[in-house]
């Protein structure tokens, strides 16, 4: 009786004991990404002006901006994802509705995780000699969206692919039980229910999309030339919207300044780019929450 | 297995009842492992019949065979001829999904889509091919009602149906199959994972569909296969060792397996 009883006791102990370390590596997980934040936010908030956001950066003398920058960013993010999304839809709804559990889907598989995990510089280098030599896109925003598009597509097909398992099979039951057919079944019932899931996933893949500089130093380029707002043909490499233009985004802008930076006041433009880069990206992912909890509230009529 | 089923066939076909479906020496494999032995019933038009039988006997695989849901499970295979108004649908020739609007299914769980009450009727005939709003707005309000749910709904047809308890979800189901006006309401243990309330109110449903369609429910619940239904079928291990009238099977079964299953002694 005694010795149960103490046993009882240690099992405690060590309950008590794991819940707490436990408690204290979360805390610190925490601590560390808010020092992070606000140290960014403090260096960074100071320098940033409606001027700064919206002025030419300058090559050689202070007082620079990021206008052009950051327009690139967003730019090259619709284009990468005009590509990539349904590609990754395609990839994601056939390995989950269609692949058979055979060798080739495993080779996919394992071909999807490989490529996920390939370091971006090396993407970016793949994509200098493909898209930039090979295909002679030269440096554009065209290269840049086609390297960053192999960096987030295993990201994104394995997100699609993922959202759609968690749909229930007894949802494509009842829809085949109905007369549906299978392509019926999972364009109009099993993905609509994996949509939060799928878009929570994407937005967050957008915030990796628009923080990467490295897959985008050889692709996409390093300098931001002039660029009109007002010249709307396409064709023209002044125009805005040109995806032919060789386009610095802010995340290599940072790392150029930062690198081999003429400018005086490099470690404030630095410090206001990643201020703004970091803003651009946690709004992406209270965006990517406060969707995904809309569209569910909107099937379900229960808030989550 | 058994002479039973043929000489109940033969009289069925005597006394003129119209025979909605029948299997003809139907097998169904899993792999190597055959789940269905040769089973060859026929169920009467406008009845419930119901199977009935242990976990593993094959009555859950021998329902959901009828409309060939099991061609989606990998690795299955069904031989044997399954006819339905004289034409054996399975078959290569046949139009599963439109073999479907003929003959409908009622899951375990309840399995409402991620939609509005009223998309969950209607989503299935507008793919069909139904648009005219006053009669789909017509063919929600009737099903609803036959599945004894619409005065609970009728003020939320455009919520989700997600926020519906089991018991009405699972109506909701029933109405959304009936909605497609099969011959046919196949139930595969359809109030399982319902409470006695809710069980009570799907089985009032079932009764009072059998005017218009004919229902086979797989149950694993006796009380409710004697309550309900017209004939019952006892699957053991693959086969189908007795199916007669409801009330022979519980009173005066044949087998003393029969006996022992119904009464509680296995299963």
């Amino acid at each position: 009786m005694n010795y149960k009883y103490s046993k009882t006791r240690r099992t405690q102990l060590i309950d008590r004991l794991a819940y707490k370390v436990f408690y204290v590596i979360a805390i610190l997980i925490v601590l560390i990404l808010a020092a992070l934040l606000i140290y960014i936010l403090v260096t960074g908030l100071p320098h940033i002006s409606w001027h700064f956001l919206t002025g030419k950066s300058k090559p050689f003398q202070a007082g620079g901006g990021i206008g052009i920058q950051l327009f690139n960013s967003f730019y090259l993010l619709i284009l990468t994802m005009l590509i990539s999304v349904p590609i990754s839809l395609g990839a994601g709804i056939w390995l989950s509705e269609y692949a058979k559990k055979n060798r080739l889907t495993n080779l996919i598989r394992t071909t999807i995780e490989i490529l996920s995990s390939l370091p971006s510089v090396v993407v970016g280098l793949f994509g200098f000699i493909l898209f930039v030599l090979q295909f002679n896109l030269g440096f554009s925003l065209l290269s840049g969206a086609l390297a960053l598009t192999i960096f987030s597509l295993p990201l994104l097909t394995t997100n699609v692919e993922n959202a759609l398992q968690t749909v229930h099979f007894t949802q494509r039951e009842a829809g085949l039980a109905l007369g549906l057919s299978r392509i019926e079944t999972v364009l109009k019932i099993v993905v609509p229910a994996a949509l939060p899931n799928i878009v929570t996933g994407m937005i967050l893949a957008a915030g990796r999309v628009f923080g990467e500089a490295a897959a985008l130093i050889y692709t996409a380029g390093q300098s931001a030339p002039a660029i009109s707002f007002s010249n709307w043909n396409i064709f023209d490499l002044s125009s805005f919207l040109s995806p032919f233009r060789p386009a610095e985004t802010l995340a290599v802008h940072i790392w150029k300044v930062n690198s081999e930076g003429l400018i005086p006041d490099a470690s404030s433009v630095s410090a206001g780019a990643s201020a703004v880069l970091i803003i651009a990206v946690l709004l992406f992912n209270f965006i990517a929450r406060y969707l995904s909890n809309r569209i569910y509230q909107h099937m379900t009529g229960v808030k989550s | 297995m058994i002479t039973d089923t043929e000489t109940y066939i033969r009289d069925l076909n005597k006394e003129g009842n119209e025979i909605a479906i029948s299997t003809d020496d139907l097998h169904v494999w899993y792999g190597s492992h055959e789940a269905i032995h040769g089973v060859s019933l026929a169920f009467e038009r406008f009845k419930i019949s119901a199977l009935i039988g242990a976990s593993g006997s094959g009555k859950s695989t021998y329902l959901r065979s009828l409309n060939r849901m099991n061609d989606n499970i990998y690795g299955t295979k069904v031989l044997g001829k399954i006819y339905y108004r004289g034409l054996n649908i399975n078959s290569d020739k046949i139009d599963v999904y439109e073999m479907r609007k003929h003959i409908g299914m009622v899951f375990q769980q309840p399995n409402p889509f991620a939609k509005s009450i009223y998309d969950n009727i209607t989503f299935a005939l507008k793919q069909h091919g139904e648009r005219n709003k006053e009669k789909l707005d017509e063919i929600v309000e009737k099903t609803l009602k036959q599945a004894a749910l619409w005065d609970q709904v009728k003020d939320k047809l455009h919520t989700s149906a997600l926020a519906l308890s089991g018991g009405q979800a699972q109506r909701l189901c029933i109405a959304r199959a009936i909605a497609m006006q099969p011959d046919i309401l196949l139930m595969d243990e359809p109030a399982s994972a319902l409470d006695p309330v809710s069980t009570q109110a799907v089985e009032d449903t079932m009764v009072q569909l059998k005017d218009k369609y004919t229902i086979i429910i797989v149950t694993h619940n006796m009380q409710q296969a004697a309550r309900i239904s017209d004939y019952t079928a006892f699957f053991h291990q693959g086969d189908v060792y007795e199916y007669d009238r409801t009330k022979n099977i519980f009173l005066h079964p044949h087998i003393k397996l029969t006996d022992d299953y119904v009464s509680g002694h296995f299963g």
